[in-house]
């Protein structure tokens, strides 16, 4: 399109600790452009957002605008030279209004030195017409939506006069119509000469919208051009780089007997009619977008969400309290999605986090037997091979073997089936195969997994059978072999209900029920 | 898309905003309690009785302004009956070792002395990042201490006193206390500066969201620092001012007056979680609780359940405020679940 880049990554390097994780990334954004960057998580592309953001300073490399070099140290520098980041989770000031929010420490003034609140709901107000949404200025912020408050956030870029905006995963929690309205939004500011940096996971977004593509893989650019050199299927095969199989060792298993089986789940305004059945070495991967209601669904099978109404059972046993000390009893074990607040405490050794689950059994005369805590420790620490030493404190080991400690707390239970929530969220490729290789055993030996997972990749390489949930409900259940990226992102974006239909009407041969 | 051009009902009018409003409630409470209490014992409106209640609320509200600064931060600072007990010493061993020293030199003294105390939780929490809830708890009775080893059993009297500087807490124009005129003119300045400066908005910003606000540029142990030198200043002013209202002060002037300061506070719609709040709301809160306390006294009740009924009414602030939050989510996830 245009000549000059607004904005050019040079030859970027950047580790944190030994974990090198851009290696040599050159990244140009031109006017009026929307160059969209793809890679799996954990490709580097957060970290490349950071550098132009001012929240991390490259190692090596140059950032240039215009031709200059430039140096952010913070992001009110990045602001000022109109590079404006719009994150996932917007961060913004729930209890003031629109406006504050996005005129805060830099509020126009009136000639005796106070804030000039009608002017800044002026200059917000024709923002908002511009990009022709309906708020008003004075609005609190609290209570809007995700994809409001994104606005409030492109308003306050816009204030910037920025140049360049990037857009980190921006879609990721909208509804259809809320990406539409977004999408109408950046078309508009490409228009006006802004050059867009995009990044998203989703394909079909990404081809709607951009000019140019980039994809990541492992610290390195491996793949970037002008949209009409890329395929879906090429974006593909540059993301991954390996086949799927070679990465996700999921072992095949004939399914056994029924497991867990949930009927009619329901709490009022999170989720309804969630029915499913999970066997015995089977992986069951529950899809979905940011806030379909995935991981509440697994919190209210395990009991540490309440369920307004509907049944689980494992093995044949109902649970009728729903409370977390049934679950755990009748061999549910749960990895929650955020290690470090829910599962695991990190200022103890990784050999004390992996007992707690089972501590009457590490018991001697009613006092922790140190030795005890070691031997059952050892069962699981060694089956998956967890690097660092089992007795210094988790909060210095990677999010890799951090993991693997959850896990092991939860197999020291011996439990008949698990979920685990997010399993490779923040971990490097290394230790997320073997977090893949450990879960393929364990459904190999026998036990059923319900897998969430917002890693697409993951989900199809891993899952035996997808289930995909759409704000609140579940909109498909795919085979194996029908699962792949466009199928799930289809169901999740809630485009239609006609395949789980389909599905039920076939009427599985090996159901039990 | 086009449905969304078209232009939203304006909201509601400022009338009806106000109606709505913490400060809208408390004046209707405040008035209730009046009016109830008049009935029963029409004395509760003679000009005596309102006098001593404005007196009574003025120091009480004063304190009031630097805690909300603090906790709209979402900070707190316990330290500041310490403060005032030793600023109020202070006053008096100022006209005791200088007779004719004139009553300003004394108030600036006291206000400065609360400034330095006031930096010592500053320097702790901004800097050396230590809770304010453990800080000022620490300095609470640090200075406590440190004030019972300088009196030493010694106490100030009215007599030692100038008259002059008596009469702040005696003296009346257009039938409202000097002491309560100071109060006012402070609560002016605080209003303006929390609403119409950039640096107010920031306390709101960090007590909001503090990760923000550090997206935002703000400075924030700086900000934070200065709360804390405003809530110590403000105490050292209190402390000249209590002198000057009871004439005498031993060491255990002030002692556990921070706890209804927070009450009030909180009362007064100052959430403990930050962000929101004003400082109107939380004076109206302390004169809330006063004719609360008046009311008890002239419908003679026992003086124990005072505190019980204070403690009540906190209670009760923060299950209000718990209560529209819960409200707010709800509603939230109902727009959610249409989309």
């Amino acid at each position: 399109m245009s000549s000059e880049p607004t904005i050019e990554l040079v030859d970027i390097y950047k580790s944190f600790g030994s974990t090198r994780v851009l290696e040599g990334v050159t990244l140009p954004l031109f006017p009026g452009e929307v160059h969209s960057l793809m890679g799996e998580n954990g490709a580097g592309k957060s970290t490349l957002v950071k550098i132009m953001a001012g929240l991390h300073l490259a190692d090596k490399g140059a950032v240039r605008m215009g031709g200059r070099e430039v140096l952010f140290r913070s992001t009110a520098q990045a602001q000022h030279a109109g590079v404006s980041v719009i994150y996932q989770e917007p961060t913004l000031f729930r209890d003031l209004s629109i406006a504050e929010n996005v005129f805060m420490h830099r509020q126009p003034k009136t000639r005796y030195g106070w804030i000039d609140y009608a002017e800044m709901n002026r200059a917000v107000s024709g923002h908002l017409r511009q990009l022709g949404v309906s708020l008003r200025p004075e609005d609190p912020v609290l209570g809007l939506s995700i994809a409001d408050q994104q606005i409030v956030e492109i308003i306050k870029a816009l204030t910037f006069e920025a140049k360049v905006l990037i857009m980190d995963e921006p879609t990721a929690a909208l509804s259809l119509e809320e990406v539409k309205r977004l999408f109408e939004v950046t078309q508009r500011l490409r228009d006006r000469g802004v050059a867009i940096m995009f990044v998203s996971h989703r394909l079909e977004e990404v081809f709607a919208i951009s000019q140019r593509i980039t994809v990541m893989r492992d610290g390195q650019v491996v793949g970037s051009g002008p949209i009409a050199e890329w395929t879906t299927e090429e974006v593909i095969r540059k993301m991954v780089g390996r086949s799927l199989d070679a990465l996700y060792p999921k072992e095949k298993v004939d399914p056994g007997e029924v497991i867990l089986r949930v009927r009619n789940l329901r709490r009022a305004g999170v989720f309804k009619n969630i029915s499913f059945e999970v066997r015995r070495g089977e992986i069951v991967g529950l899809a979905g977008l940011v806030g379909a209601g995935r991981s509440e669904v697994a919190r209210a099978i395990f009991g540490i969400d309440p369920l307004d109404s509907g049944e689980v059972s494992v093995n044949g046993t109902h649970l009728r309290n729903h409370t977390a000390q049934d679950a755990m009893a009748a061999g549910i074990g749960f990895v929650p999605e955020d290690r470090q607040q829910q599962g695991l405490v990190m200022e103890m050794t990784a050999t004390r986090n992996a007992t707690l689950t089972v501590l009457p059994q590490v018991q001697r005369f009613g006092f922790v037997s140190r030795e005890k805590e070691r031997q059952i420790a050892a069962q699981w620490t060694e089956r998956m091979r967890l690097k660092g030493h089992i007795d210094e404190p988790v909060n210095i080991l990677s999010g890799g073997n951090q993991q693997k400690v959850v896990l092991a707390k939860w197999l020291a239970t011996k439990p008949k089936m698990l979920i685990v929530d997010e399993p490779t969220r923040g971990v490097d490729v290394g230790a997320k195969s073997e977090v893949h290789r450990t879960l393929s055993q364990l459904a190999k030996n026998g036990m059923a997994i319900v897998m969430i997972s917002s890693d697409l990749p993951e989900v199809i390489g891993m899952a035996d059978r997808v289930l995909v949930m759409h704000e609140g409900k579940l909109t498909a259940e795919l085979s194996r072999p029908e699962a792949t990226e466009e199928a799930i992102m289809f169901a999740a974006t809630g485009q239609t209900t006609s395949r789980i239909q389909s599905k039920e009407s076939k009427n599985n041969p090996k159901s039990s029920s | 898309m086009t449905k969304e051009f078209e232009s939203r009902p304006n909201g509601p009018g400022q009338l009806k905003v106000f109606m709505r409003s913490r400060e809208a409630s408390l004046v209707l409470l405040i008035a209730i309690l009046t009016a109830i209490t008049t009935v029963l014992n029409p004395r509760f409106l003679s000009p005596q009785s309102l006098k001593d209640l404005m007196l009574n609320v003025s120091i009480i509200a004063l304190l009031v302004l630097g805690q909300t600064i603090i906790i709209l931060m979402r900070q707190i600072d316990l330290s500041i009956s310490s403060i005032v007990g030793i600023t109020a010493f202070l006053s008096g061993t100022l006209f005791i070792g200088h007779p004719g020293v004139p009553s300003v030199v004394v108030v600036l003294a006291a206000t400065l002395a609360g400034l330095i105390l006031g930096g010592v939780n500053a320097a702790l929490i901004a800097w050396g990042k230590i809770p304010a809830l453990i800080t000022t708890l620490g300095t609470l009775y640090i200075f406590r201490g440190a004030n019972y080893a300088w009196v030493h059993g010694r106490q100030i009297n009215a007599v030692n006193v100038p008259g002059s500087f008596l009469a702040i807490g005696t003296a009346t124009f257009m039938g409202v206390p000097i002491l309560t005129w100071i109060v006012l003119i402070l609560l002016v300045v605080v209003a303006i500066g929390l609403r119409q400066y950039g640096a107010g908005r920031e306390y709101y910003a960090i007590g909001s969201n503090p990760n923000a606000a550090v997206l935002a540029g703000i400075n924030v142990s700086w900000r934070i620092a200065t709360g804390f030198l405003i809530s110590g200043a403000i105490a050292g002013l209190a402390g000249a001012l209590w002198l000057a209202r009871f004439g005498t002060v031993d060491a255990t002037a002030a002692e556990g007056i921070e706890l209804g300061v927070i009450t009030s506070t909180v009362v007064g719609g100052v959430a403990i979680t930050g962000g929101v709040g004003t400082v109107v709301g939380a004076v109206l809160g302390a004169l809330l609780l006063s004719v609360f306390s008046s009311t008890l006294v002239f419908l003679r009740v026992p003086s124990f359940w005072q505190q019980a009924f204070q403690g009540a009414m906190l209670l009760l602030a923060i299950a209000v405020d718990a209560y529209l939050a819960f409200r707010h989510a709800l509603r939230s996830r109902v727009k959610w679940s249409h989309v």
